[in-house]
């Protein structure tokens, strides 16, 4: 099973004229203050930017004039650190499906367009500041994980430990996950069982994540749980905008392992 | 774009210059394969300095392609039709789904377009044989330490670097440090810490309070156009000493009329991006030094002044067989140079040739 292929776009590469983008963005200056959208109008946006160089640019004009900028979150701008995360007209991402919020281009919009920018919402998401959310709560369920056995020292010989073809393609189809969030972001529960059942299946699916397995799989759900994360209802809204990909089946290994694994015991 | 795609890739431009016909409209006997021309024995798998300065000297020449003329052609054409769309999709899929997202162009149905970009930098923090920096206890792992990339950086070596001092090295000498050394407290009131936090604060209330005209991403763009002019893929003397003037010129600048809103009493974005381009004005200094220092030509460093007579980068041993490291001594003021030499004991260092 490879990872489910995504469609290569039509539409060609412009460097022609400029377009005029009228922005609604959520603006909230602290994690307890109250939030609002403020309108802001771009005469001069490149169909070529990405929509975060758009915000770039928005944010020149904003310190320019002695404002506050719009604070959002970004790193690699290659769609693979998974910080950028931005609802766009309410669809986690934006409309492109497959695609991160830095990998989408201005060229997907048309000039006139109003565009709706707010954060993730949900409880174990809090709003730091504008579009910036607080998603340490991922970082503490793959810390609940906990570690993997491995042998350092030596290296070992290269296929000593034989990985079946398909189970390798699996397990690298749910590494691709990047923890954006944005099937959080996207389940009207709130759940974040794509995201954890994607960590469980990658290291359930390789010998070198055995040892440990049925403990991962038990503290990972325990830790979601006390999160406040919502319980998943198997709607699919989690993998319709998940940039990677990853496939709701990732949920029902989840839910196999942890069953497994609360009869067996936790290790 | 990452490099492996030059397994399946050739690289081309048109031979006239400024043709501005589509690729696919531009015939055969008008392309023009420079590496396979240059490189036959290794085509389009020559080392990613060579592969860079190659596309940098067909653009300068005016035979680039794309509306800034700033690209060369990576086409997948020849491979396609042989393997099947197939193959190439299963080992590039995301790469050719990243581009065609950014530029919104079917890479499978005409050639990429490609030029190099700063990626990593050769080169990190100085550190021992046991990764441990000059700061007692401070280990470097990784690719922020200098100890694995030589003149040129090696494929996937994030991946190499991370791996081979995580597994092979950090567990063996930082548990031996931990052991090995008596630790006492060192809580938030000791006259260190003061110190150091007394030092951020007064950076973060100076930067807050220049209240200037410029913001911090108009003063990186303009050093990244300095850096990218004389620090880039060709140096010389003269481009190297002029930019030693620039950025110290710059960095006062900065120092001068940065614009940074808001305050230090949240998460201030603009407040932090201020704080790193300031950094970035302190070390772009040691590296054009350290480039100008190394009068020779050295896998990614290429000084003009130091080439054969076919432009490939000529390397002199006798003189520069070393590590450079630069000992921090104050912003402004000269850093002191180490020289570690480098033996060869099994494989001695020779000219490159890929003809």
């Amino acid at each position: 099973m490879v990872a489910q292929s995504r469609p290569i776009l039509e539409g060609s590469h412009s460097a022609a004229s400029s377009m005029k983008i009228k922005l609604k963005v959520w603006r909230q200056k602290g994690p307890d203050a109250d939030g609002k959208l403020v309108d802001y109008t771009l005469n001069d946006v490149s169909p070529d930017m990405s929509f975060l160089e758009m915000l770039d640019v928005l944010n020149e004009s904003l310190i320019r004039t002695g404002q506050d900028p719009v604070d959002f979150d970004s790193d690699c701008r290659e769609g693979i650190c998974g910080s950028c995360g931005i609802m766009i007209n309410g669809k986690a991402h934006g409309p492109l499906a497959g695609t991160t919020t830095c990998q989408l281009h201005m060229r997907t919009f048309r000039s006139g367009d109003e565009i709706v920018v707010e954060p993730w919402r949900a409880e174990a998401f809090p709003v730091v500041r504008d579009l910036v959310i607080d998603r340490s709560a991922f970082d503490r369920i793959i810390v609940a994980g906990g570690f993997i056995s491995v042998n350092t020292g030596a290296a070992p010989d290269a296929n000593a430990v034989l990985v079946p073809k398909q189970n390798a393609d699996m397990a690298m189809d749910a590494a691709a996950c990047i923890a954006c969030g944005a099937c959080v972001a996207q389940c009207k529960n709130a759940s974040a069982a794509l995201f954890v059942g994607a960590k469980v299946s990658h290291l359930a699916l390789l010998p070198q994540g055995n040892p440990e397995r049925s403990r991962r799989a038990i503290r990972m759900v325990q830790q979601m749980d006390a999160e406040g994360f919502g319980s998943c209802s198997n709607e699919g809204e989690c993998e319709a905008v998940c940039p990677k990909g990853i496939s709701i089946s990732n949920i029902a290994r989840m839910n196999r392992e942890f069953t497994k694994a609360s009869f067996g015991g936790t290790r | 774009m990452s490099e492996s795609l030059r397994n399946n890739g050739r690289i081309w431009v048109p031979k006239n210059k400024g043709d501005r016909r589509p690729p696919n409209a531009i015939p055969e006997a008008e392309r023009d394969y420079y590496l396979e021309r240059k490189y036959p024995s290794f085509g389009n798998l020559v080392p990613r300095d060579v592969a860079s300065r190659n596309a940098k000297e067909v653009c300068d020449d005016g035979r680039g392609v794309g509306d800034s003329g700033l690209s060369v052609y990576l086409d997948f054409r020849d491979d396609i039709t042989r393997l099947g769309r197939d193959v190439i999709e299963a080992r590039y899929g995301n790469l050719f789904e990243m581009y065609n997202r950014i530029t919104g162009e079917d890479p499978y149905a005409q050639p990429m377009r490609i030029y190099p970009a700063v990626h990593y930098t050769m080169g990190g923090l100085w550190v021992d044989y046991q990764l441990q920096s000059s700061v007692p206890g401070l280990f470097v792992l990784g690719e922020a330490n200098f100890s694995d990339h030589g003149a040129n950086r090696l494929g996937a070596s994030a991946l190499m670097q991370g791996l081979a001092d995580g597994y092979f090295v950090a567990p063996y000498t930082v548990p031996d440090y931990i052991a090995s050394t008596r630790f006492t407290d060192a809580p938030v009131n000791h006259p260190a810490f003061n110190e150091a936090a007394t030092r951020v604060d007064d950076n973060l209330k100076h930067l807050l309070g220049v209240k200037g005209k410029t913001t911090p991403r108009e003063f990186h763009r303009r050093l990244g156009h300095l850096m990218w002019d004389y620090v880039g893929m060709a140096r010389n003397e003269v481009g190297l000493k002029k930019v030693l003037s620039e950025i110290p010129a710059l960095r006062d600048e900065f120092w001068r009329d940065v614009s940074v809103p808001g305050s230090n009493d949240y998460m201030n974005q603009s407040l932090e991006y201020a704080g790193r381009v300031a950094d970035y004005l302190e070390f772009a200094e040691v590296m054009a030094l350290d480039a100008l220092e190394r009068a020779e030509s050295c896998g990614g460093h290429f000084r003009e002044e130091s080439q054969t007579p076919e432009g490939e980068a000529l390397r002199d041993d006798e003189n520069f067989a070393h590590v450079a490291a630069w000992e921090f001594t104050g912003v402004g003021t000269a850093p002191v140079l180490h020289r570690e030499k480098l033996d060869f004991e099994n494989v001695h260092p020779s000219q490159r040739s890929y003809k």
